[in-house]
């Protein structure tokens, strides 16, 4: 008893709370980094398709089939409460959130199902998953194909199937390719046209021959885009001839157009590596397909593609700027008062919240400075605005002045590193200031320059506030970058990672059936930002070896 | 270094001088450039604040109002006006003679441009009323006591060009051109209109209290689509003499202004007085109705406005309540003249003063003296413009500058009683469909969801944050310091999106299932560590070697772990011994407590996870920043490490820690994505940790992209914006002074 009373009089316990906390904190991160990589994971691995055999409220048998999605212990007392009959004597009782899919038949894709009522489990080989480009998934059993309407006579059915669907797919690559760019390029120069036509009118130089030009053109677009739509029309005519006929699991027979369908897998007749392959594919698809259906299937593609371009544009405005107040501070001003001053500014400005950088950001740049540029350069598109509306441009330069704090903390930390004997040498030597800057100070700053801008790029790709503000939508049309002049449109609005995760996660009709795809977005953005901070700190650690050895 | 650069470039000899001179040009420009971006920094946090002032200044500023002499050649409008309006683009004014010609004339110039005999010859008017929902529609009262119902509509003719549009007016009879006889025997001294989608009733006062309402019931033919109205006739009889008479737009509540200050409440459809509220000492000398048809405002002989609406209580009654007076200069209110798109309006009193007053703001936005006392007036529709007639001089017309009138400190940040509300109270509602809308701008639940939501976070935040950086900096080992840092660092740079997210998604629901086994984590996980750490310590020798000095958090991990799942299987379920089966719904019950699934509880973890690493990386350079020399000299003399961390190191540090707990605050004040994602976004003020809020950061969010630019709502979220700038500038600034003194004090020991 005596130990016990000395160990708390010496504060020791206090002690293993403070390690504690440490632990708590270390956990949380863990914790978190665990949660988001498994149901991230989740979202591309293949899962075994249940037989379920169920017992309905009012004793009527149902057939399901699914996916088992989550699996938890509910009280007994909740269950009855919502109006369920639980067996008396069972405190807790497992369910299971099944995805049945086929949301066209059942009005759901989700449901719970209670593990007392289920009278038997199975795995039949043949279950099929179907990936549909509307309507979610489709899980049943795969009867025959039909191809220009005629009922294939062939043995392997599954194989017959592949061989349609990649053809199918093979012309739809064929028609997103007209649509995409062909027809988008003649739509976007028939617009060009128009705003011409209109610019002439406004400037009033709308002479009979300019007009003719301008007629005779849209006529030659015209003719090219009735060509382009014809050859549209027969795609989709040879698209729709295939169809699958297919049943559910209870037995109700349909007839899918294979048009409609995306993808089919049978995962439980994979084998462990062919659920590996699946899984990557699935991986590939999810980077590289554009999004379906209101954003809850499909991939992400548009938003890496905005966020990858909205910081690169961001770090061409934040970099020379951030530096160059760095320099200033470190190399050129005379520190005192003022550079004090700057420095607590710096500071602040660090501080701000990031949504007081949207507003200003709208304010400011939108609608002040794009206001005035529409007025001055794009009078014929008013009133619809060019630069007057969030768009990339002033995305980027709104991000670019929350992340200048970042740059320019690091660059002075890594110009103060940077030894005195280096500076005096070069001048020394006769160098100019500029020179000594130039040859010798920058570049031994240049991993602190790197270090800083590697934080602000992480920065920027996870803020989403002020990008509500100036210029982030749920759903572009187009790509920020494409083949026609000037090929990267700075006005146009972009899908971010970030976003998508809110709006997905919150604002999407179906929120059970989006949240994989949430958490796989917000997997992939954890993985880039943690990448990229761990090669900050291995940056900056280098950095302070190597001049280790120069301070004395 | 600032010595150095004043050494100018060595000459050598084997270079051109021009080459020389190149490089010394070059080193002028490249100090220029650079000393440029200097301030281009300064340069954009001024513009940042300067902005966001510039944008917030025109919320303060008075109102302004500028009077123009119409052409005074015009004589033929000096005289008998009864009824003034103007149209929406303030070109084209309407008015009824006492004659009884109806008459549109142009500003520019107060040209004639059609008239009408709207009588029959003989007839003279006595009064007219507008409808009071301002659909055009104007009642004429003749002398014989009967009415007429005409309305007046401007289209505009684009056809010679956007520049050069052209304002025509209409005069019709939508009602059909019959006159009602609504107050036999004449003598209709006060007359009220109002128009709705499915009633149309006219309020008739008569000298020696006589009281006439006519209500038509519209019936609408479904094949022509034309309007048939069904009258009948309800009356009225008091003892007084009637001053104003007015009904309320839902067409329930008839208020009757007398000459001694009363005002009488008169339920419409059984016609029987419900109440009398006395409003003055002296005589009402005018009443109007404020949009939306809720509001009455009564002026009397002293100059004072009073507002009154129907407060309904708890049992359903509705009783007249005086919401507020508005004090005027003294003289005796003749008009009252409301807004058509605002709760603002306008008096004028015997003594020619005109005044503008907003109802929600309380306060009168501008003052003004006429040049005489008006014949007519008439408001523009946007309340931008106003004309005035004159009995014996030129007409006037006047801009007014009037943009935000709702704005004032007390409607801001104090309880307003707002139309239908109980009592006065703090709401923030800015927007609906409905013109009539009266909008809310209370700063004070947004401001008091922030501070709450703060609140929580730095709750959850501070002991995990500062205790780990106590022990980080002066326990851990440096090999496992080594780890930690990049690891809190790592968490600093999560994307709040993603936080957010979890607590949203992940969290809420989970907190929602298992509440009290999260809450017994608060007990279950400190006691279990230190029992734990109690049977470390009284472990054998070897035991105790495996884990070297330095590392206990590596060890305490898998205890955590353990502790956490205790308290999540073992002992959540014992609520079901206590709480009779569930702690939510027993809170509910027992405690009043309500539960929303995304509270504060969740954004205060969210968001403290948000802010532990600030708090610990600035914290734990602060303790580790304490001169060796210190501690060592406090061991030496015996003390135990807890002791001199305790005592000699904290103090030291404590500036330092508490910047770390400011600059933690201005993080968690600011953020937006967790709470958005995280609470119901309510903007309700409660303490209640299991309720939502609504933060100033998240409204901006949610607000933001919705609002017109320049309207009162987009000036009033830059005022928000500006509050987070000054409070987080504020913040990060003193944070950063003590900082800068901490690090000078270390440096002298």
């Amino acid at each position: 008893m005596k130990a016990l009373a000395k160990w708390i009089a010496d504060g020791t316990p206090w002690v293993w709370l403070n390690a504690a906390a440490v632990s708590a904190s270390i956990l949380l991160v863990a914790g978190l980094l665990i949660l988001i990589g498994v149901r991230g994971m989740a979202h591309f691995w293949p899962l075994e398709v249940q037989k379920i055999v169920y017992q309905q409220v009012d004793g009527s048998e149902l057939i399901l089939a699914g996916q088992i999605r989550e699996e938890e212990k509910v009280t007994a007392s909740r269950l009855r409460e919502s109006g369920l009959e639980v067996a008396q004597g069972s405190e807790f009782v497992t369910r299971y959130l099944l995805k049945t899919g086929n949301r066209d038949l059942m009005g759901q894709d989700f449901r719970w199902i209670l593990e007392p009522s289920i009278i038997s489990t199975g795995k039949p080989q043949s279950m099929v998953v179907f990936e549909r480009e509307e309507w979610g998934v489709f899980i049943g059993m795969l009867i025959g194909v039909r191809q220009a309407g005629q009922l294939l006579e062939d043995a392997d059915v599954w194989g017959s199937f592949q061989t349609r669907l990649d053809h199918a797919n093979e012309l739809r690559d064929e028609i997103r390719d007209l649509e995409k760019s062909r027809i988008g390029s003649v739509n976007y120069r028939l617009e060009r046209l128009r705003l011409k036509q209109r610019g002439l009118e406004i400037k009033g130089k709308d002479d009979a021959a300019s007009l003719a030009e301008i007629e005779s053109d849209r006529t030659r677009l015209q003719k090219e885009y009735e060509t382009l739509e014809q050859e549209l029309g027969e795609l989709y005519t040879r698209l729709r001839s295939d169809a699958v006929i297919v049943t559910t699991v209870d037995g109700q027979e349909l007839e899918l157009p294979m048009s409609s369908i995306v993808n089919a897998h049978r995962p439980n007749q994979m084998s462990l590596a062919g659920k590996f392959g699946h899984f990557f594919h699935n991986v590939w698809k999810f980077i590289a397909d554009d999004p379906r259906e209101a954003n809850t299937e499909g991939g992400i593609f548009p938003a890496i593609f905005g966020t990858v371009l909205m910081v690169l544009l961001m770090s061409v405005f934040v970099t020379p700027l951030g530096v160059v107040a760095a320099v200033y501070l470190k190399e050129y001003a005379r520190q005192g008062l003022f550079t004090r001053f700057i420095r607590i500014a710096v500071n602040n400005l660090a501080g701000v919240p990031s949504i007081v950088y949207g507003v200003f950001g709208l304010g400011f740049f939108v609608y002040t400075l794009g206001g005035s540029l529409d007025r001055l350069f794009y009078p014929e598109a008013l009133p619809a605005p060019t630069f007057g509306t969030g768009g990339l441009l002033w995305a980027s330069l709104t991000l670019a002045l929350l992340t200048l704090p970042v740059v320019i903390v690091s660059t002075e930390e890594g110009l103060s590193r940077i030894p005195r004997s280096i500076r005096e040498g070069s001048l020394a030597l006769g160098a100019t200031q500029w020179e000594t800057l130039w040859r010798t100070v920058l570049p031994m700053a240049s991993p602190g320059i790197m270090t800083g801008l590697i934080l602000a790029v992480a920065r920027a790709a996870g803020e989403v506030a002020p990008l509500m503000l100036v210029g982030v939508v749920k759903l572009a049309p187009a790509l920020p970058l494409d083949g026609n002049a000037p090929f990267l449109h700075l006005d146009r609005k972009f899908m971010h990672l970030g976003f998508h995760i809110y709006d997905v996660g919150f604002q999407s009709p179906n929120v059970e059936a989006a949240r994989p795809l949430v958490y796989a977005t917000a997997l992939l953005l954890v993985v880039v930002i943690v990448l990229l901070n761990l090669v900050a700190i291995q940056v900056r650690n280098r950095l302070s070896e190597r001049y280790r050895g120069l301070e004395s | 270094m600032n010595s150095a650069h004043k050494a100018g470039p060595a000459k050598i000899a084997a270079r051109p001088d021009n080459f020389h001179l190149w490089r010394s040009r070059k080193d002028q420009l490249a100090s220029k450039v650079i000393g440029l971006g200097g301030f281009v920094v300064i340069a954009a946090v001024l513009l940042i604040l300067f902005y966001l002032l510039y944008v917030v200044t025109p919320l303060f500023l008075p109102a302004k109002i500028s009077q123009t002499s119409l052409n005074s050649g015009a004589d033929w409008l000096k005289n008998d006006t009864v009824f003034l309006s103007l149209e929406e683009q303030q070109q084209v004014a309407f008015r009824i003679t006492q004659k009884g010609s109806a008459e549109f004339f142009s500003l520019d110039g107060l040209n004639l441009i059609e008239s009408a005999e709207i009588g029959k010859a003989g007839q003279n008017v006595a009064v007219a009323a507008a409808d009071q929902s301002y659909s055009g529609l104007v009642a004429v009262a003749f002398e014989d006591g009967r009415v007429s119902l005409l309305g007046n509509h401007y289209s505009t003719d684009f056809s010679a060009g956007i520049e050069l549009r052209k304002i025509i007016p209409t005069l019709d009879y939508p009602y059909g051109t019959a006159q009602r006889e609504l107050m036999p025997g004449g003598g209709i001294t006060g007359l009220a209109l109002s128009d709705s989608e499915t009633e149309l009733v006219l309020a008739a006062a008569g000298s020696g209290g006589r009281v006439r309402l006519e209500v038509n019931l519209k019936q609408e033919n479904f094949l022509s689509g034309e309007v048939s109205l069904e009258s009948s006739v309800k009356t009225l009889d008091v003892d007084f003499e009637i001053a104003a008479i007015t009904i309320s737009n839902d067409h329930r509540w008839l208020y009757l202004g007398d000459e001694s200050g009363r005002i009488h409440f008169v339920s419409i459809s059984t016609m029987q007085e419900v109440q009398t509220v006395q409003v003055s000492d002296t005589a009402i000398t005018s009443m109007s109705m404020l949009l939306g048809g809720i509001s009455v405002l009564a002026g009397d002989a002293n100059g004072y406005v009073t507002q009154l609406f129907p407060v309904r209580d708890g049992d359903n009654q509705y009783s007249l309540e005086v919401i507020r007076r508005f004090e005027g200069q003294g003289a005796t209110v003749t008009r009252i003249i409301p807004e058509q798109r605002r709760k603002g309006f306008m008096t004028v009193d015997a003594d020619d003063n005109l005044a503008i007053y907003h109802s929600t703001a309380g306060r009168m936005v501008l003052s003004e003296k006429l040049s005489g006392q008006p014949s007519a007036l008439a408001l523009a529709p946007r309340a931008s413009g106003l004309l005035v007639l004159y009995s014996n001089s030129p007409a006037e017309f006047m801009d007014i500058d009037n943009e935000h009138p709702e704005v004032s400190f007390a409607s801001l940040w104090s309880k307003v009683w707002y139309e239908n509300y109980y009592e006065p109270e703090y709401v923030w509602q800015s927007s609906a469909s409905s013109n009539e809308f009266e909008p809310k701008f209370s700063l004070t639940p947004l401001a008091f969801g922030t501070l709450k939501a703060a609140l929580y976070a730095m709750l959850f935040a501070l002991p995990l944050a500062l205790m780990g950086a106590a022990y980080t900096a002066y326990f851990m080992s440096p090999a496992l310091r080594r780890m930690v840092k990049p690891a809190i660092e790592i968490m600093a740079a999560l994307p709040t999106v993603i936080l957010g997210f979890l607590a949203g998604l992940w969290f809420a629901p989970f907190l929602e299932e298992n509440l009290a086994g999260v809450l017994s984590m608060m007990l279950v996980i400190p006691a279990g560590l230190l029992l734990f750490a109690w049977f470390w310590t009284r472990a054998s020798q070897r035991t105790r070697g495996l884990v070297k000095e330095g590392w206990e958090p590596v060890l305490l991990l898998p205890v955590l772990v353990v502790l956490g799942f205790v308290s999540i299987e073992f002992v959540g379920p014992l609520q079901d011994l206590f709480f009779e089966g569930d702690l939510r719904t027993w809170l509910s019950r027992e405690a009043g407590i309500s539960y929303d699934q995304r509270n504060a509880m969740v954004v205060g973890c969210a968001m403290g996870f948000a802010v532990i690493p600030t708090i610990f990386s600035i914290a734990e350079d602060a303790i580790y920043g304490v001169p060796k020399s210190l501690s060592d000299g406090s061991l030496a003399l015996g003390a135990t490490p807890w002791q001199t961390l305790v005592r000699v190191i904290l103090p030291t540090a404590s500036p330092g820690m508490f910047s770390a707990v400011m600059i933690g605050l201005g993080r968690a004040v600011g953020e937006t994505m967790i709470v958005l994602m995280a609470t119901g976004n309510t903007p309700i003020m409660d303490w209640n940790l299991f309720e939502g809020m609504r933060t100033l950061a998240a409204n901006i969010a949610v607000e933001m992209p919705e609002s017109a630019m320049n309207s009162s709502h987009y000036r009033i979220l830059f005022l928000a914006a500006l509050v987070l700038f000054m409070f987080t500038f504020v913040v990060n600034t003193v944070a950063e002074l003590i900082r800068q003194r901490l690090r000078e004090k270390y440096s002298s020991l």
